[in-house]
Parts: C-alpha cells; structure tokens; sequence
C-alpha cells in the first residue's frame, strides 16, 4: 500500500462535483459523496475537522483510526444521522444525506434488527419501508450473507457472527449505492471475521461504493481501494491499497 | 428520444401504518411485556383503593371515575416508558430514520398499538372495578363507551409523543410522567368530571361538554404531535 500525508486544506485529486442543485449526471466519475470543509463539535470537543474530501464511486474506503478519531462520527454523519456542526454533504452530485437516504446503507456496532423477531421477519418488515421494486427478497438478501431463511430461531438467539450477517443482509436488501459499515468485524472471532471480509468482497459491485471502519488494518486490506487513517477529527493520511 | 424513468412507488401511508402495527403487535404478543405490567399495576391501584377507603354506594359513584382514569394513567406510564425501547436497543431508530418511508406511520402506530393494550387492560380491569364498587350507572352508561376510549386516546397520544421526546435522556422513565401529567391534566379533568356525571346521573352536563373538550384535546394534540414527530425523531 502506497500512502501520502493529506493536507486537509487542498481538495482531494479527484474530480470536482457539480454544484448543487443541478441534476447529477449519471457518470461513473460523479462523487458518491463530497465533503466541503465538514466539521462536527459535541459541545467544545471537535470530532471532525474541516474534512474536505470526495468519495468516487465503485471503491472500497477503509477508515482508520484510534478510538475518537471521528470515524464513527463520519459514517453517522454520511449516512443522514447526525447533521455536520459547519460545512456541507453532498451525496450523489446534488443531494442532502435526508434526501437520499433510500440509497445508503448503514451498519453500525448494533445490529439494529428486533430482537424478537427472526431473521426473515425483520427484513421483510424493513424492506416493506422501501419502494417494492427497489428490494431485493429478504429470503435471497439473508442467503446473499450465509444466513438460512428458514431459520426459526429470532434475532435476539442469534450468535454475535449471525447478527452482523442479519444486519448486513437488512442493509443490501434495499440494493443502496453507498454503502456505510461500522466497524463490520467488531465483537467477531477471527474466523468469523475472514469470513465477512469474503463475504464484502463477494458482494462488491460496480457503481456500489463501501466506506467501512476498522481497527483491524490487516484483516480489511485484500478489500480496501483506499485507506484513509483519521487522527483527531482529520485525515491525516490517504492511501491507495493494491488488491490482490 | 427522451425515456422517461417513472420513480419507484412508495408504499401509501395507511399501509405503513399497518407494516408498523403488525410488527408492533407481533413483538408484543411474543413478550407480554407492557400488557403484564399495566395489568398487575391496574389491579393493584383500584384494589388498594377499595381497601383503603370504605365508602357508601354514592361516596363510590363520586370517586369512582377518578379511580378509574388514576389507575388507567399510572399503568400506562409504565408500559408507555416502554414504547421505544425495543427501537432504542440495538439502534434500530436509526435503521427506521433511514428508511425513505413516510416517518408519521411510524408514531400513529405506536399510539394505535398502545391505544390497544390500554384499551385490552381497561376491558379486563372493568368488569373488577364494577364488583369491587359496586357500581350502577345511574346516567346513561353508553356513554362510556365514548368517554373513555376518547381519554385513552389523549393518554396515549400524548405519552407516545413524549416518550419520543425523552429517548435520548438518561432520566427518560422520570421525565416522561414529569412532562405527560400537567399537559395531560385538561383531558384527565374532562374524563373524571364526565365519567362522575354519567355514574352518579347528576345531570349536571346535559350538553355532554366534557365528552366535545375530549374530542378537542384529542384533535388539537394529535396534529400537533404528528406535525411536530419528524423533528422529534432526528433530534440529536
């Protein structure tokens, strides 16, 4: 992996997005995501920066970071969450985080499933939210991710390892563009966590673009396209990963 | 030639409302949890009150109607105190806030689901409440029938939006009865008053202007707690 100091105050090399409001061209080069000088403060602590950076789509991002780095903090504000405390977001060539929620995908440390529902259950009630012919089938979204559909057993019985595929499932059920995991491997053994590398490189898809956070550096390289390291609220550096 | 791309249909909102009602009851059905505790605390209020004091049949009648909304408000708390609970355990909030459905299903829901099992509790809470009294509506008893779903239904409302409005706070089981008694007061007053009338048959509102208050109440904050849901659901 090549890697360069990132000096916050320049845009990144990648091309510039239309301003916004014009309709985005359908363009493999249109950013997915364009921070301009985003900056988040809880109370006096900035967790983020004046970030400046541009997100292309089909690469894989893996942030890296000490805890309170603002990785989370990013994903959460990229995926509608939480609103920046200055600069501007915006996603898709012309689009506010709310305005296009219905292509993001989130995965965060908790599975954000019901615990009291099964696997099929859960999904089929989320993917009843989205449009029907956005969806893919929770039956086929759940064996994407290694998961049985048939199984009776509900969320709440699950083991750590099949929360986070029944999460990842509920997330590429609505088929998004971006796609935005917190921490994937978190709380996995290790055998546990090769898999769900394997199983983001399966589902990697031309045009779908992954941001996801780890402190595993290793563990996300064979699928990472760039590596961004956060320190203190800002990139410190930006890496271009070579994939196997 | 210009190919019009139609955008990808979007489920109607009563249809929404229905998604989150099944899945609402589903969970409830499969834990009990907050239909068992407002039972039990139910009949425990209006039985320590029959223990507590002793009074004639007409004593009965005048106190009756505020036994009744008292238990029916005391149990609900703890079952409202619940309402996002399961939204809040494992961030599924955020998966719903996510979703680009229409968010105001999701509060009408919650209040039709809890309007449920209130309503379920009030049913079996009744018939003991009857006995232990020994009541006799002396008015016209039908209309109970309207009173109390429409005060129920101002508890919930109100207690489904302020249990939103509390989630991020560490005190929520406090503050909700802190914010949801003094704002519910207008609409327990109506209830007691109008419930009194119709069990001691005093005529005392031929009108019926507490039951057309408890329809007001209803109407204003139910459209101001859905106007106001969606800033509710992304604060932060």
């Amino acid at each position: 992996m090549t890697e360069t100091e990132h000096d916050p105050s320049q845009p990144s090399s990648h091309p510039p997005s239309p301003s916004p409001g014009q309709p985005a061209p359908l363009s493999a080069t249109t950013p997915v995501a364009q921070l301009d000088d985003l900056s988040r403060l809880f109370g006096s602590f900035a967790a983020l920066r004046r970030i400046q950076y541009t997100f292309l789509p089909g690469k894989c991002y893996v942030l890296l970071g000490e805890n309170g780095a603002g990785k989370s903090t990013l994903l959460r504000i990229l995926a509608g969450l939480l609103p920046p405390s200055h600069g501007t977001i915006t996603l898709f060539g012309s689009f506010t985080p709310a305005q296009a929620c219905g292509r993001i995908g989130y995965m965060s440390h908790a599975p954000m499933l019901y615990d009291e529902l099964t696997g099929v259950e859960n999904l089929a009630y989320f993917a009843a939210l989205y449009p029907r012919s956005q969806t893919l089938a929770p039956e086929l979204a759940l064996q994407q991710v290694g998961l049985d559909p048939a199984l009776p057993r509900k969320v709440g019985q699950y083991s750590q390892g099949m929360r986070q595929r029944a999460s990842l499932a509920r997330v590429l059920m609505a088929q998004p563009e971006l796609l935005l995991l917190d921490e994937p491997f978190s709380n996995m053994d290790i055998q546990s966590a090769h898999q769900m590398v394997a199983l983001l490189d399966k589902l990697r898809q031309p045009g779908r673009t992954v941001v996801l956070t780890t402190h595993q550096r290793e563990l996300a390289l064979p699928i990472a396209d760039c590596m961004l390291t956060l320190h203190a609220g800002q990139i410190a550096s930006e890496g271009s990963a070579h994939r196997p | 030639m210009a190919v019009a791309i139609a955008p990808p249909e979007q489920p109607g909102w009563f249809h929404l409302v229905g998604i989150h009602l099944r899945k609402d009851l589903r969970i409830e059905w499969r834990s009990r949890e907050a239909i068992h505790s407002m039972i039990f605390f139910a009949l425990l209020v209006v039985v320590l009150f029959s223990m507590a004091f002793d009074p004639t049949a007409a004593a009965s009648r005048e106190i009756a109607g505020g036994v009744l909304c008292v238990a029916t408000l005391f149990a609900s708390v703890s079952a409202l105190n619940q309402a996002w609970s399961r939204e809040i355990r494992h961030d599924v909030l955020d998966a719903l806030r996510m979703t680009p459905a229409d968010r105001s299903a999701i509060f009408v829901a919650k209040v039709l689901a809890n309007f449920f099992f209130v309503t379920v509790v009030q049913a079996l809470l009744a018939p003991v409440f009857f006995i232990f009294y020994n009541l006799r509506p002396l008015g016209n008893g039908w209309l109970l029938l309207a009173i109390v779903p429409l005060g129920t239904w101002a508890l919930v409302a109100n207690g489904t939006f302020f249990a939103a409005l509390s989630i991020r706070s560490r005190n929520r089981e406090l503050l909700l009865p802190l914010i949801l008694f003094p704002i519910f007061l207008p609409a327990l007053l109506a209830m007691v008053l109008a419930v009194k009338t119709i069990l001691t048959g005093d005529g005392s509102d031929p009108h019926l202007l507490w039951l057309k208050m408890l329809a007001g109440y209803d109407i204003i904050f139910m459209t101001v707690s859905l106007l106001l849901f969606d800033t509710v659901l992304h604060a932060e």
